[in-house]
């Protein structure tokens, strides 16, 4: 009985392909084998004639037993069918008859004489340990649809893995691997398209859908060109402050601010939630591929935004490095056009003015702006008790046109959940 | 558009361009007085004339070395073999001198001459006038290798044979001379050389398949059709050049393929179309790919045997079953 599945462990003869007296060629179809998984069809693997079978059509065995013999048709097999019962008993047997006969040499009583006809195995080479066969094309195919080619069984010749083995497993499963997928971001679906700024984010622009241009018109002509509305939450601190200490400690060069674990963190929620880091452009609205992240700073006239470009895909460190360098040339007016326009979403920071919380404007075209107010120790309720924890209120600005109140709730609740526990950040 | 027979279709072809071009001229054994062996040039000595229509005696490298030279002085010949049978012994100057006078002679010398007649099997004329030689030819650089399957191919080929500026080897088929098909009236109606021609589309099994064997393989179509196989037929039309873009794009879509040939198997065009296969469309094949060939020995003169000799419909249906897994 021939292993047909990696998992087999015994199989059943389906069918008998050929009677005894038939003669068969290698590689010749001999039964069907309904194993655990499936029925497979079981080829010859040596010339001859079918002298007997020894387990019916509807009887098991187990791996390794004789089911049949092979041999020329005057070749004398009886000492193979007196070997027969013994070996019905012992399923082993018979696999270590096909290993090198020196693994019995400490035997006392030497092995007995090697029948000429050998126990009939499948000659695929799909087997468990066996060398993938499978047609260039069927390869091609399950390469890109992430299909992983032993979990198939080929119905070609040779059980050679064939166009519509991987046909039929994909029409099995549809979308399987995806959905079994922890999503960390989301991309809308669209043409993606390159930026006009060097460096910025590529994005997809989708047409405007005809509710958002109703929801634009109606709104605009209440609140001015970009709708505001706001939104804002109370985030616990301690975990995030924490961090920020562990990591100056682990090298002062660092010098992590709690602001660029925010930069961090509304990259990382952003990318979870595509339809806020998006702008809205009149008869479409594009959707950004990477988080370019305006860091407003004040300087001594006014205000100017530094984009921190991909924040999505940096570190800590470098976001770090990153903002106090764009800081640095932004208070001394070096910054160049393409380092502050361009950016898909900014942050502004009152905290360090002692401001709990406010409101900011929204730089247009960028669909949204987070307000952050001072990190304060305050009485807070948790299980019951009051409790001192590092409270931070963030107030976050919409563009109405595409983000609704629920969509903006959704990402503030993302943002609020991944800076409270920031190990969210490495998962 | 008339309906006409391959060999008036021929006829036709060489009329039209005789009448074109007077630097054009035919030679071969008995294509004046008698002509033509096959009555190919039936009609053309009474029209054109001895000068322009001869009789040569039974010399074949003579009247080949005879066509090379005349070429190269700005005749435009058409030499034609009885059979291309008879070609093998005008080799040398097919081979060493048509061939490559152009490309030893530094470009100063086209050859533009066409050798023309039947090849392939025939009925009973056994091993030594029942060859296919196409694969001899399409060895060469320097040679263009054109084989019709069609009246309207074999006279929109052969007048572009004979208005190339380089030697063709323009082999017709004996058993299809009296085939019949709708060739179009215009007399400057030209087929390009180098440009396969998809015969039937179908979406399931790519069959190329040249000369005698593309009516075979149109027949195995149609058999295969009632059993739900789409077939594409396509008849490369012209071997050297060969069109393979236009096979590799068929094999992407079927993602199989057999390759159908009168000629014996051994370095063989389906030899060479296989390899091309290979590299070309590795991984877009579902299965091997499949030949069918004439048999591996000297064509039999017994009608049976010789029978079993030529690949027939059902070889290509089995064929087809083979590389579409429906055995």
């Amino acid at each position: 009985m021939p292993k047909l599945s990696p998992t087999m462990e015994e199989g059943q003869i389906a069918r008998w392909l050929k009677k005894e007296g038939d003669k068969v060629s290698m590689g010749e179809p001999l039964a069907e084998i309904d194993t655990d998984k499936a029925t497979m069809e079981m080829q010859a693997l040596a010339n001859g004639v079918l002298r007997k079978i020894l387990v019916k059509e509807g009887e098991s065995a187990p791996l390794g037993q004789l089911i049949g013999v092979i041999a020329e048709p005057d070749e004398d097999i009886s000492s193979v069918l007196n070997e027969a019962p013994a070996k019905q008993s012992a399923a082993a047997a018979p696999q270590k008859e096909a290993q090198p006969a020196s693994s019995q040499r400490e035997q006392a009583t030497p092995p007995p004489p090697k029948p000429e006809a050998k126990p009939a195995e499948a000659a695929s080479g799909n087997g468990a340990s066996g060398r993938l066969i499978v047609s260039p094309l069927a390869a091609r195919m399950a390469a890109e649809a992430g299909l992983d080619l032993r979990s198939l069984q080929g119905s070609g010749p040779g059980g050679r893995i064939i166009k519509r083995d991987v046909e039929a497993a994909l029409s099995r499963e549809p979308a399987a691997a995806p959905a079994s997928k922890q999503p960390t971001f989301r991309v809308i679906e669209g043409k993606a398209q390159q930026p006009l700024v060097a460096g910025a984010s590529a994005y997809r622009d989708v047409p405007a859908s005809e509710i958002r241009r109703t929801i634009a018109r109606r709104l605009v002509t209440s609140l001015g060109p970009v709708p505001h509305f706001f939104l804002t939450s109370e985030i616990e601190m301690d975990r995030a402050a924490e961090m920020r200490r562990g990591i100056n400690s682990l090298d002062p060069d660092l010098k992590i601010s709690v602001n660029d674990i925010i930069i961090k963190v509304t990259a990382a929620a952003l990318m979870q939630h595509p339809e806020v880091n998006a702008s809205f452009q009149d008869k479409f609205v594009r959707y950004y591929e990477h988080v370019d992240i305006g860091v407003a700073v004040a300087i001594e006239d006014g205000l100017i935004t530094p984009v921190v470009r991909s924040a999505d895909l940096k570190s800590l460190s470098q976001i770090a490095s990153e903002v106090r360098e764009l800081a640095e040339r932004a208070r001394s007016r070096k910054l160049k056009p393409e380092e502050y326009t361009g950016a898909t979403f900014s942050v502004s920071n009152l905290g360090m003015f002692g401001i709990d919380e406010f409101t900011a404007i929204i730089n247009p075209p960028e669909g949204g702006i987070l307000a952050i107010g001072a990190m304060t120790p305050r009485p807070v309720v948790r299980d019951g008790e009051v409790v001192v924890r590092q409270i931070m209120r963030v107030t976050m600005s919409c563009d109405h046109r595409i983000i609704d109140g629920a969509t903006g709730a959704k990402f503030l609740q993302t943002f609020k959940k991944i800076l409270e526990n920031p190990l969210y950040l490495v998962v | 558009m008339a309906t006409i027979t391959i060999r008036e279709a021929l006829n036709q072809a060489l009329r039209e361009e005789l009448t074109r071009d007077e630097k054009v001229f035919l030679m071969g054994e008995e294509v004046a007085a008698y002509q033509g062996a096959y009555k190919v040039t039936k009609g053309l000595l009474e029209e054109f004339g001895d000068k322009r229509v001869i009789d040569t005696p039974i010399t074949e490298l003579g009247f080949a070395g005879l066509g090379v030279g005349a070429a190269m002085v700005g005749l435009r010949p058409v030499v034609e073999f009885m059979t291309f049978n008879f070609s093998i012994l005008a080799t040398d100057q097919i081979v060493n001198s048509a061939a490559k006078m152009l490309y030893m002679s530094g470009g100063q010398y086209n050859i533009p001459i066409v050798f023309r007649g039947p090849g392939g099997s025939a009925f009973q004329v056994s091993s030594q006038h029942s060859q296919a030689l196409e694969s001899w030819y399409a060895y060469f650089p320097g040679l263009k290798v054109v084989m019709p399957s069609t009246a309207a191919d074999a006279k929109g080929l052969l007048k572009s044979s004979i208005r190339d500026d380089d030697p063709v080897i323009f082999i017709e088929q004996e058993r299809m001379y009296g085939n019949k098909g709708e060739v179009p009236d215009d007399p400057d109606f030209t087929i390009p050389l180098g440009v396969a021609e998809v015969k039937r589309e179908g979406t399931d099994v790519t069959i190329v398949a040249r000369s005698l064997m593309v009516p075979v393989a149109l027949k195995a179509a149609d058999a295969l059709e009632k059993e739900g196989v789409s077939c594409e037929v396509i008849d490369p039309r012209t071997i050297r050049p060969l069109d393979i873009d236009t096979i590799v794009e068929s094999v992407k879509k079927t993602n199989r393929i057999v390759l159908a040939e009168e000629s014996h198997p051994i370095c063989s065009v389906n030899a060479e179309i296989s390899a091309e296969i290979m590299e070309r469309a590795f991984d877009h094949l579902d299965a091997p790919v499949k030949r069918v060939s004439g048999a591996d020995v000297p064509m039999p003169y017994a009608k049976n045997l010789e029978q079993l000799a030529v690949p027939d419909v059902q070889q290509i249906i089995s064929a087809v079953r083979e590389v579409a897994y429906l055995d």
